[in-house]
C-alpha cells in the first residue's frame, strides 16, 4: 500500500470510526478529529509534493487487481495535472475543518461525510483507471448532497434533490462515455494510462465524435458549464458555508480535471475536430457567467454565477489548445493556465464562500443591500473580503492573474476571436466585484446600531490562509508551474498530434 | 548593484503591503505608518540613484516566454529617480497635511504600494511585468481614490476610474497575446520582430492601454472623477507618475510605433488633439483640482505627441518638468483645501499673496505651466513642437494652439489666486468643504517648494547641451526649437498671462457654449449611457432568462418526467396490472364454471357423460 492510498482512505476510516463513535463525543471534540485528519493529510500532501519527481508519466503509481473481468484495476498516480489539484483538495478540506470549528455543537456526522467526500475528491483526482474514477465522482455526489440536504439552510431540500438528480443525470452521461472508450479499446481496458497512450477511436470520427459528446455533456453538468448550470446557484444558495466551499473549490474542479486529464489525451482527434465548439460554450460560459452575475442581489448567488465564468476560463485555455492554428507552446502556456486557474478558483472562490458564511452567522441573508459600511465594523472581514475579492477580477500579485493572464497570452493565437470576445468578462467581474465591496463594505453603516461582529480566531484562521496562498501563487508562481507545465505540454503534444 | 535594483521595487511593495494590511490586526499601526513610510522612501530614492548610475539589468523566470525581467536604461533612470524623488516629497508633505483621524496605514501603504509597482513599471522589459503592475497601479489609483469610502459619491468615482482603466488594460492583454502568437516571447525586445498582423494588433492594443491611463481621449473623464482622493494622491498617482506611465510606455515603444506607418501619427494626433481639447477643458474649470486635472491629461498629451513623433528625449523632458510642476501644484491646493476649506476657484481669490512661501512657490509653478520663460515647460513643450513641425504643420499648430491654452488655464488661476481681493470677493460659504485649519505645516511647504524649483528649473534638459546628453542617453530625434519659435510662444504665452491678470483671471462672457467644456465634453456621461446601462440592462436580463428559462426549463423536464411517470404509473395500475387482474379475473369465473358440474349427484354425471357421448359421436360423425 503506497503512500497515495494511504492518503485517500485515511479520511475514509476517520469517517467510519466517526460515524460509529457519534453521540459518545462531546463539544467540538468530532470537529477536532476532523482538523487532526485533514492535516495529516496535508502534510502527506506536502510531502508528496516535496518527493515528486516531476518526470513524464505518473508518479507514486499503484496498481491493484480489481475487476479484472472488464480490465478494470485500482491503479492510482500523480503528475503535474492531479498534484496541484491533490494540494488545493488537502489544504480546502483542512480550512473547512479549522472553520467547523467555530461552530459549537457536536457534529460528528457532519466531520464524517467531509471526511468522506475528501476521500472521494482525493480518490478522484488520483484515479488513473476510468471506473475508479466514475466510482468516486457518483460518491461525491452522493456526499455533497447530503452536506446541502442535512444542514442547509431552509430551501435546502429543494435544491439539494435537484443537485443530485441534474450531477447524476451528467455522471450518467459520463459512464456511457467511458463505456465507448472501453468498447473501442482492443484490448478492451479502462486503464487511463494506456487509453492515453493509444487513444482507441482515431480516425473514427463519428463514433469518437458521440462519445466526446457523452463526455462532454457529462463533465459539463459537473463543471458547470452553459447551459447546464442552474442546478448550481440554489445549490450554493442553500449549502452551509463549508459545503459551498468544498462544492466550488473541490467538486467543480472533477469537471474541469475530467476535460483535461480524460476527454483531451483520450480523443485528442475529436478535441481538435471539435474545439469551435469548445470555445464558443466557452466563450458564452465565460459572458454569461460574468453578466448574470452581475445582476444578482444575493453575494452567495453572485459568487456562484461567477463561478461559471470562471471556469469557462478553463475551458477557454483547454479549446484553444485542441484549435488548429498557433504554436505548441503558446497552447502549453494556455493549458498551465487553465490549471492554474482550477488551484486560483479553488483558493479564491474557496475563501469567498466562507466569507459569505461568515455574513450569514452574523446577519442571516445574503442580500447584499442588506449590508453597508461593514468595514466600520469588521476591518478583518473587510480585508479578507476585499483582498479575495480582487484576487477574483484577476488582480496582478495574486494568482487569479497568472491564471487567466496565461490563459489569455496563449489563447489569442490559437483562438484569436474567442479569446478577445473573453476578455470582456475580467471587465464584467471588475465591474460586479467592485460594486459589491460597494454595497457591502463602504458607504456610512446603513443600519445604525446593527452589530457585525468581526473574525473570530477560527475564522481567519481558515480564510487567511486561502488568501495567502493566492498571494504567494500569484507572486512567485515557479513552485507551481514547474509542476503543471510538463503535464500541460503533454496535453498539448497529444491533442495537436504531434 | 543588481540587489539595489531588486529592492528598489521590492522594498516600498513589501512595506506598503505590511502598512496597509496591519491595521485590522494592530490599530497602532497608522502612529508608526507615516515615519516608516519616508523612511522606505528615503532608502528607495537611494536606491534609485544607486540604479540611475549602475544601469543594471536583473531577471527572474517566470512565465516561459517572459520573465521577471528589470533593467534600468537612460530613459529609466530619469524616471526611477523621479518617481522616488516625487514620491518622498509627497509622502513628506502628507505627513503633517493628512487629518490625524485618518487610517494612516492605509494611506501610507497603498501610496508606498503604489510607487513599487510604478518602479516596476518603468524597469520592466517584458509584457507580463508590465501588465502586473500596470493594473497594480490601477487598483491602487482605486483604493487611493476612495480611501473616504464612508462617502458612497467617492467610492463611485474610485470605480468609474478603475473600470474606464481597466477597459483600456484589456489592450494591453491582447497585446502580450499577440506578442506570444507573434513573437513567441513577451519581451519588449522581441516586439518589433512579431509578424506583420500580430504586430498590428501588439501596436493597437498597447497604445490603447496607454491612452488609457495617461488620461488621454477618449478616456480622458475618468481622471476628473480621479479628484474625489486626498490631494497628495492627485499630487503622486495623477500628475505626475501614474497618468505619466502612459506617455513613458509610449516614449519606451518607439521603435515598435516605427515599424508601421499609422502608429505614430495616430499616437502624435491623440496627444495633440487631447492637449488642445482638455486645455480648453481646463480652462473653464470653476474647481482648481478640476482645472489642474485636466491640464495633466493636455500635458501628458504633449508627452503623448512626442512619442508619436520620435521625440523621445524631448517628451522625457517634458514628463519630468510636468511631474515637478503638476505636483506641486496639487499640493498646493491640497494645502488651501486644508487651510482655507475650499478648492473652488472664486472663493481662493488672493491666496498666493497671503501665504508667504507657499504663495510665491504657487505663482512659480503656475507661470511654468503657462509656459513662461525661462521656466522649464516653454522649453521642453516647444522642444516637443519643434519634433512636430518637423513631421506635419498640423500637427504643430494643434499642438501650438493647445499651448496658448496652457497659458490660459495656468494665467487665469494664477490671476486668481495672485489678485487684490476687494469687497464681495469672500470666499463663498457654499465653497466651504472641510473646516479650515487656517495653518500650512512647514514641512508640507518645503516640499511644495522643492517641487516647484525643481520644474522651474529642469528645463534644463532641453538646452542643447544638456539635450544632446539626454538624447544620446535616451535615444530618439533631437530636435531643438529656433529662436523665432521660442520667441514666439514666448511672447504669446507672456501676453495672455498678462491679459488675465488685468482681467482679474474673469473670462469673456459666453458661458452656454462652455458647458460641455465645463462637463469635460460629456464623456462620461455617453460612457454611462453607452455602455455601462446597456450592460446592466443586458445582465438583468439574461438573469431573467437564466432564472425564467433556463432553469425553468430544467425543472419543467423534472416535472415533465413526473407526469410522464404519473402516466406510466396510472398505465401500470390500468393497463398492466388490469390485465393481470383481468385475466386473473376470468381464470376464477372459468374456474368456478368449472367447478359447476363438480355437484356429486350420480344422475347428473350420467347425464353430462351422456351429453359428452353424444357430442363425441357428432363429432366423428361431422369428421367424417
Amino acid at each position: 500500500m503506497t503512500v497515495l492510498s494511504v492518503l485517500v482512505f485515511l479520511p475514509l476510516l476517520a469517517a467510519v470510526v466517526l460515524g460509529s463513535l457519534q453521540g459518545r463525543l462531546r463539544g467540538r471534540n468530532a470537529t477536532w478529529v476532523w482538523v487532526a485528519v485533514s492535516g495529516v493529510e496535508l502534510l502527506l500532501t506536502v510531502g508528496l509534493w516535496i518527493g515528486y519527481d516531476g518526470g513524464h508519466g505518473a508518479d507514486y503509481q499503484e496498481r491493484v487487481r480489481w475487476i479484472p473481468g472488464v480490465a478494470s484495476s485500482y491503479h492510482v498516480g500523480v503528475d503535474g495535472l492531479s498534484l496541484p489539484l491533490v494540494g488545493l483538495t488537502a489544504l480546502l478540506f483542512f480550512v473547512c475543518a479549522v472553520y467547523s470549528l467555530g461552530v459549537g455543537r457536536s457534529r460528528a456526522n457532519f466531520a464524517a461525510l467531509f471526511l468522506f467526500l475528501e476521500t472521494t475528491a482525493l480518490g478522484l483526482f488520483v484515479s488513473l483507471d476510468l471506473l475508479l474514477f466514475f466510482v468516486f465522482f457518483d460518491l461525491s455526489i452522493v456526499g455533497m448532497y447530503f452536506v446541502i440536504a442535512g444542514w442547509g439552510h431552509t430551501g435546502a431540500a429543494r435544491a439539494a434533490l435537484k443537485f443530485f438528480l441534474y450531477t447524476f443525470l451528467g455522471s450518467l452521461a459520463l459512464l456511457l462515455g467511458f463505456i465507448g472508450l472501453y468498447v473501442a479499446s482492443a484490448p478492451h481496458t479502462f486503464d487511463m494510462v494506456t487509453l492515453a497512450a493509444n487513444p482507441p477511436l482515431e480516425g473514427r470520427p463519428l463514433l469518437a465524435g458521440l462519445v466526446l459528446l457523452a463526455l462532454g455533456i457529462g463533465l459539463a453538468v459537473k463543471t458547470p458549464l452553459f447551459p447546464f448550470h442552474t442546478w448550481l446557484p440554489p445549490a450554493h444558495t442553500e449549502a452551509p458555508a463549508a459545503g459551498s466551499a468544498i462544492l466550488a473549490g473541490i467538486l467543480l474542479k472533477m469537471g474541469t480535471y475530467g476535460f483535461v486529464r480524460i476527454a483531451m489525451p483520450m480523443l485528442p482527434e475529436a478535441w481538435s475536430r471539435w474545439s469551435g465548439v469548445v470555445l464558443v460554450v466557452a466563450v458564452v460560459s465565460i459572458l454569461w457567467g460574468a453578466l448574470v452575475a452581475l445582476a444578482q442581489t444575493s453575494f452567495k448567488r453572485m459568487v456562484a454565477y461567477t463561478s461559471v465564468n470562471h471556469m469557462g476560463y478553463v475551458l477557454l485555455g483547454l479549446g484553444a489548445a485542441g484549435a488548429t492554428g498557433g504554436d505548441d507552446a503558446a497552447k502549453a502556456v494556455a493549458v498551465t493556465g487553465a490549471v492554474t486557474q482550477m488551484v486560483s478558483h479553488g483558493l479564491v472562490t474557496g475563501a469567498l464562500f466562507l466569507l459569505a458564511g461568515v455574513m450569514w452567522e452574523r446577519r442571516e441573508t445574503y442580500e447584499m443591500d442588506t449590508y453597508g459600511g461593514v468595514a466600520a465594523l469588521a476591518p478583518r472581514f473587510a480585508l479578507l473580503l476585499a483582498v479575495a475579492s480582487f484576487a477574483s477580477l484577476g488582480l496582478p500579485a495574486l494568482s487569479g492573474f497568472i491564471a487567466e493572464f496565461q490563459i489569455f497570452a496563449g489563447s489569442l493565437g490559437p483562438a484569436p476571436v474567442a479569446t478577445a470576445l473573453s476578455l470582456l468578462g475580467i471587465l464584467v467581474t471588475a465591474g460586479l466585484f467592485l460594486w459589491a465591496l460597494q454595497r457591502v463594505l463602504l458607504g456610512a453603516s446603513r443600519s445604525a446600531g446593527r452589530r457585525f461582529a468581526d473574525l473570530r480566531a477560527f475564522e481567519t484562521a481558515s480564510i487567511a490562509p486561502l488568501v495567502l496562498l493566492s498571494l504567494v501563487i500569484g507572486v512567485a508562481p515557479r513552485w507551481l508551474l514547474d509542476v503543471i507545465e510538463p503535464a500541460a505540454r503533454t496535453v498539448v503534444a497529444a491533442v495537436s498530434g504531434r | 548593484m543588481t540587489v539595489a535594483l531588486w529592492l528598489l521595487p521590492v522594498l516600498p511593495l513589501f512595506a506598503g503591503a505590511v502598512l496597509a494590511a496591519a491595521s485590522p490586526f494592530w490599530p497602532d499601526v497608522d502612529r508608526v505608518a507615516s515615519p516608516v513610510a519616508i523612511g522606505v522612501a528615503l532608502v528607495v530614492l537611494v536606491l534609485a540613484l544607486v540604479a540611475a548610475v549602475g544601469r543594471p539589468s536583473v531577471r527572474a523566470p517566470l512565465l516561459p516566454g517572459g520573465d521577471a525581467a528589470l533593467s534600468v536604461d537612460g530613459l529609466s533612470a530619469v524616471l526611477i529617480v523621479t518617481v522616488a524623488a516625487v514620491t518622498l516629497l509627497v509622502l513628506l508633505f502628507s505627513s503633517v497635511e493628512l487629518p490625524s483621524g485618518d487610517a494612516r496605514g492605509r494611506f501610507f501603504g497603498f501610496m508606498l504600494l503604489f510607487t513599487g509597482a510604478m518602479l516596476v513599471t518603468v524597469t520592466t522589459t517584458t509584457l507580463v511585468v508590465l501588465l502586473a503592475s500596470w493594473e497594480l497601479m490601477g487598483a491602487m489609483s482605486y483604493a487611493l481614490i476612495g480611501f473616504w469610502w464612508r462617502d458612497l459619491e467617492r467610492v463611485r468615482s474610485a470605480n468609474l476610474a478603475f473600470l474606464v482603466t481597466r477597459t483600456a488594460d484589456l489592450g494591453q492583454y491582447l497585446a502580450a497575446g499577440a506578442a506570444l502568437a507573434g513573437a513567441g516571447s513577451l519581451a519588449f525586445g522581441a516586439l518589433p520582430q512579431a509578424s506583420s498582423g500580430w504586430r498590428t494588433v501588439i501596436t493597437a492594443g498597447l497604445v490603447v492601454s496607454a491612452l488609457g491611463k495617461s488620461a488621454q481621449l477618449p478616456f480622458s473623464f475618468w481622471i476628473s472623477r480621479a479628484m474625489a482622493g486626498p490631494s497628495p494622491v492627485s499630487a503622486l498617482l495623477h500628475s505626475a507618475t501614474m497618468v505619466a506611465a502612459g506617455g513613458y510606455l509610449l516614449l519606451r515603444l518607439r521603435p515598435l510605433l516605427e515599424t508601421s506607418s499609422w502608429s505614430g501619427p495616430t499616437v502624435a494626433w491623440a496627444g495633440a488633439t487631447t492637449a488642445l481639447a482638455l486645455g480648453a477643458v481646463a480652462v473653464v474649470q470653476s474647481d482648481l483640482k478640476q482645472l489642474l486635472a485636466a491640464s495633466t491629461s493636455a500635458q501628458i498629451g504633449f508627452v503623448v505627441l512626442a512619442a508619436g513623433v520620435g521625440a523621445t528625449a524631448g517628451g522625457t523632458a517634458q514628463l519630468v518638468a510636468h511631474a515637478a510642476v503638476k505636483s506641486a501644484l496639487f499640493l498646493t491646493a491640497g494645502a488651501w483645501l486644508s487651510s482655507r476649506g475650499t478648492k473652488a476657484l472664486r472663493s481662493l481669490r488672493g491666496v498666493a499673496r497671503e501665504d508667504r512661501v507657499l504663495g510665491p512657490a504657487a505663482i512659480v509653478a503656475l507661470l511654468t505651466l503657462a509656459g513662461i520663460p525661462p521656466l522649464s515647460l516653454w522649453l521642453t513643450k516647444d522642444s516637443v513642437l519643434a519634433a512636430a513641425r518637423e513631421q506635419s504643420l498640423g500637427l504643430y499648430l494643434t499642438g501650438l494652439a493647445g499651448s496658448v491654452l496652457a497659458a490660459v488655464y495656468a494665467g487665469r488661476a494664477l490671476a486668481i489666486v495672485v489678485t487684490v481681493r476687494r469687497k464681495g470677493d469672500a470666499p463663498d460659504p457654499r465653497d466651504i468643504e472641510e473646516e479650515p485649519t487656517g495653518r500650512v505645516g512647514s514641512l508640507a511647504v518645503a516640499s511644495v517648494v522643492a517641487l516647484a524649483a525643481a520644474g522651474a528649473v529642469l528645463g534644463v534638459q532641453s538646452m542643447p547641451v544638456v539635450a544632446d546628453r539626454l538624447a544620446r542617453s535616451i535615444g530618439g530625434n533631437r530636435s531643438v526649437p529656433g529662436l523665432f519659435e521660442l520667441a514666439l510662444s514666448a511672447l504669446v504665452a507672456a501676453v495672455v498671462v498678462l491679459l488675465l491678470l488685468r482681467a482679474r483671471g474673469a473670462l469673456p462672457a459666453g458661458s452656454a457654449a462652455w458647458r460641455p467644456l465645463r462637463g469635460w465634453l460629456g464623456l462620461e456621461a455617453l460612457a454611462l449611457r453607452g455602455v455601462l446601462q446597456p450592460t446592466l440592462a443586458l445582465a438583468r436580463g439574461l438573469a431573467r432568462v437564466d432564472d425564467g428559462i433556463l432553469d425553468r426549463a430544467v425543472d419543467g423536464t423534472a416535472v415533465l418526467l413526473r407526469r410522464a411517470a404519473g402516466l406510466a404509473s396510472a398505465g401500470d395500475s390500468r393497463g398492466v396490472d388490469g390485465s393481470v387482474q383481468a385475466v386473473a379475473l376470468g381464470t376464477r369465473r372459468l374456474g368456478a364454471l368449472a367447478r359447476r358440474p363438480q355437484s356429486g349427484q350420480l344422475h347428473q354425471y350420467y347425464a353430462q357423460a351422456a351429453v359428452a357421448l353424444v357430442v363425441l359421436l357428432l363429432v366423428v360423425l361431422i369428421g367424417q
